[in-house]
């Protein structure tokens, strides 16, 4: 792979990684007032899995949605202050984690875990009806897995050959529950050739290996040859959300071991073995996502909490 | 004027609404070279190919979910449910997604123009789940379109309106109305939502009553003017918008108010009505407000029993003749 996509991809990495860690701070300042879900230690898939989409290709994330947001090209400030509750939100505060942004084809995030799984084949149906080549990636965790809507909505898209790219984070736990109390399966993609797509294991530590797989899933879609299921085994390391410490369910052990195979220190040392950027570089690289993170902070904080005659034009549609 | 069937009153919408624009597609169970469960959409995969008569395997999640993620994208779904009983397994994607997403999201980014169409009310031989008048659970729902039709010429004019609105529609089709005639003019047309019919004019009681509820209405109007009591039918057309207007015109010159719905009787459209007319009417009522609807327990199965259990024409006759009487 080029060396402009590899550290790219890293420094995307970096600055979800970055970016979550000081939401864990606002979230404790009490900045936040809802619900935060982080993905640290996901960045190889969140990243990973959505570099191969076009800008005008629809994705549909989950409520762990930060990194995927940032991947897909929602500003970063725009997030943050959605999270805050600021008119400037990219759902204009209005949603929290339902952050969507239909200039980048973030078309948005269903409450209820696995109404993704069918919307995601309508998108797809009007992509192809239209006859554009847009695809539609969909995100979800290997809790969702066992919703029904998994079936119906990958059902519909192998039947009619839909361009959707099914994005699995398995992360090893519903919230509480581990996934071998949650299914039978060793492989969620198991369950993909029996609905008639191919299913893809990959190590969803490995930024590379997530991009390859998906590249090739997105172009398959592209073409008309239907939809995948891409399963990246990665771990959460911080609790189901900001609220849950995330101990009283797992081994501290499991935890640190995780943290060893840290995503994005892997990335960190391939650039560095090929020689593709030098610590100096590194060190450069670090700081400007520090810039970044530090602007989009400062882009939210001053931004103004939505007034309710604001909320006027968006209830419109609602006054029927 | 022509006069046509009920059923193909919604089969002349959906055709017309087709080839004026591309973007209209339908798709739902057996409504390909089936036809639809109930005829509707019979010969139109002929016409316009499966590729916009979709066929969809038993799956009413994945069918409203995809009529709204092709809606969010651009596209003017119908999904035909079989039934709207139905909307029971599809109530999240209804709801929590369809209704709510263009707000969450930052409206007016995405929103959901979307059909849900299909049979509701008990036939002959009804039977729960399938027989039920689920209507009054998306009045409840922000962001949703509520239209019972009663008449072709209704059905018609409205599922086009439908169509081309930017909301998600829930179009209740009755069971009993599929094969009801009426006149229905040849040229295209719409009639607009939130527009109540006046089907019946009178002075003595108004009685708002939806979908076959009015034919019920109208037949107990009869009998009553035969004893001299003089009923105004008020049909809403839409539950949701609601003409309030038309409704509190009526109780101003009549001062008493009966509501009869097919549905449960608590918790159902009456209810909202009866509480709209208190806090809008109150002064015009001579009365206290009556709800006529279903009992409050499941459909009954067997017709001996099902003719005792939904609101009909006697029952109104007798409701009414109370209400004059306190």
């Amino acid at each position: 792979m080029e060396k402009e996509l590899l550290t790219d991809l890293y420094e995307k990495m970096l600055l979800t990684r970055r970016f979550e860690e000081r939401v864990v701070e606002l979230f404790k300042q009490g900045m936040i007032p809802g619900a935060v879900h982080l993905g640290i230690g996901h960045e190889a898939f969140s990243v990973g899995a959505i570099a191969p989409l076009r800008k005008d290709d629809y994705l549909l994330i989950s409520h762990r949605g930060f990194g995927h947001s940032i991947a897909k090209g929602i500003p970063p400030g725009r997030i943050l202050a959605e999270y805050m509750g600021k008119a400037t939100g990219c759902s204009r505060g209005l949603g929290g984690a339902h952050l969507a942004d239909r200039t980048v084809g973030i078309a948005g995030v269903s409450g209820c875990q696995g109404g993704n799984h069918v919307i995601a084949p309508g998108l797809a149906l009007a992509s192809k009806m239209k006859g554009t080549d847009q695809v539609t990636a969909c995100v979800f965790g290997d809790g969702t897995s066992n919703r029904g809507t998994f079936l119906e909505g990958i059902n519909l898209a192998a039947l009619w050959k839909l361009p959707v790219v099914f994005l699995c984070e398995n992360n090893r736990y519903g919230f509480s529950v581990p996934i071998r109390r949650a299914m039978v399966n060793e492989d969620i993609a198991d369950r993909a050739p029996s609905l008639g797509l191919p299913g893809v294991v990959v190590d969803g530590n490995d930024v590379i290996a997530v991009y390859e797989a998906t590249d090739k899933a997105v172009e398959r879609a592209r073409s008309g040859e239907g939809p995948t299921l891409i399963e990246g085994k990665t771990y959460r390391w911080r609790g189901h959300t900001e609220w849950d410490p995330g101990t009283a369910y797992r081994d501290p052990q499991e935890v640190e071991e995780w943290k060893g195979k840290c995503p994005i220190k892997r990335m960190q040392r391939r650039l560095l073995e090929e020689k593709f950027i030098d610590s100096e570089g590194i060190e450069a690289m670090e700081r400007e996502v520090t810039r970044q993170v530090e602007e989009a902070v400062q882009f939210a904080m001053n931004s103004k909490a939505p007034r309710p005659e604001d909320l006027e034009s968006h209830i419109v549609y609602y006054d029927i | 004027m022509r006069t046509i069937t009920f059923r193909e009153a919604i089969r002349e919408a959906l055709i017309e609404e087709m080839e004026a624009d591309s973007r209209v597609f339908i798709m739902g169970e057996d409504i390909g070279v089936y036809g639809g469960a109930r005829g509707v959409t019979r010969g139109l995969v002929e016409k316009f190919g499966e590729e916009r008569v979709r066929d969809t395997p038993l799956s009413e999640t994945a069918i409203i979910g995809g009529g709204m993620g092709a809606a969010l994208a651009g596209m003017r779904p119908v999904c035909e449910l079989m039934l709207m009983g139905f909307t029971a397994v599809c109530f999240d994607e209804i709801q929590n997604l369809a209704g709510k997403w263009p707000f969450i999201h930052g409206e007016p980014q995405f929103k959901v123009p979307m059909v849900i169409r299909g049979p509701f009310g008990a036939g002959p031989g009804g039977v729960e789940p399938h027989a039920q008048c689920p209507e009054a659970f998306f009045m409840h729902c922000p962001g949703l379109i509520v239209v019972l039709p009663s008449t072709p010429h209704d059905a018609k004019g409205l599922l086009k309106t439908a169509i081309r609105d930017e909301h998600t529609v829930l179009f209740f089709e009755h069971e009993r109305l599929y094969g009801t005639e009426g006149p229905v003019p040849e040229g295209t047309y719409a009639l607009p939502f939130g527009k109540a019919e006046i089907r019946r004019k009178g002075k003595d009681v108004t009685v708002v009553a939806t979908a076959y509820m009015v034919f019920q209405a109208l037949t107990a109007a009869q009998g009553l003017a035969e004893k001299g009591i003089d009923l105004e039918v008020i049909d809403p057309r839409t539950l949701v918008p609601l003409d309030e207007e038309t409704i509190l015109e009526s109780i101003h010159k009549t001062g008493r108010l009966i509501i009869v719905h097919e549905a449960y009787e608590r918790g159902g459209s009456g209810a909202e009505i009866a509480a709209m007319v208190c806090e809008k009417g109150f002064h015009d009522l001579r009365a206290p407000i009556l709800r006529l609807g279903a009992p409050n327990y499941p459909i009954p199965y067997s017709p001996a029993l099902k003719k005792h259990y939904f609101p009909g024409a006697e029952g109104i006759e007798s409701a009414v003749q109370k209400l004059l009487k306190d």
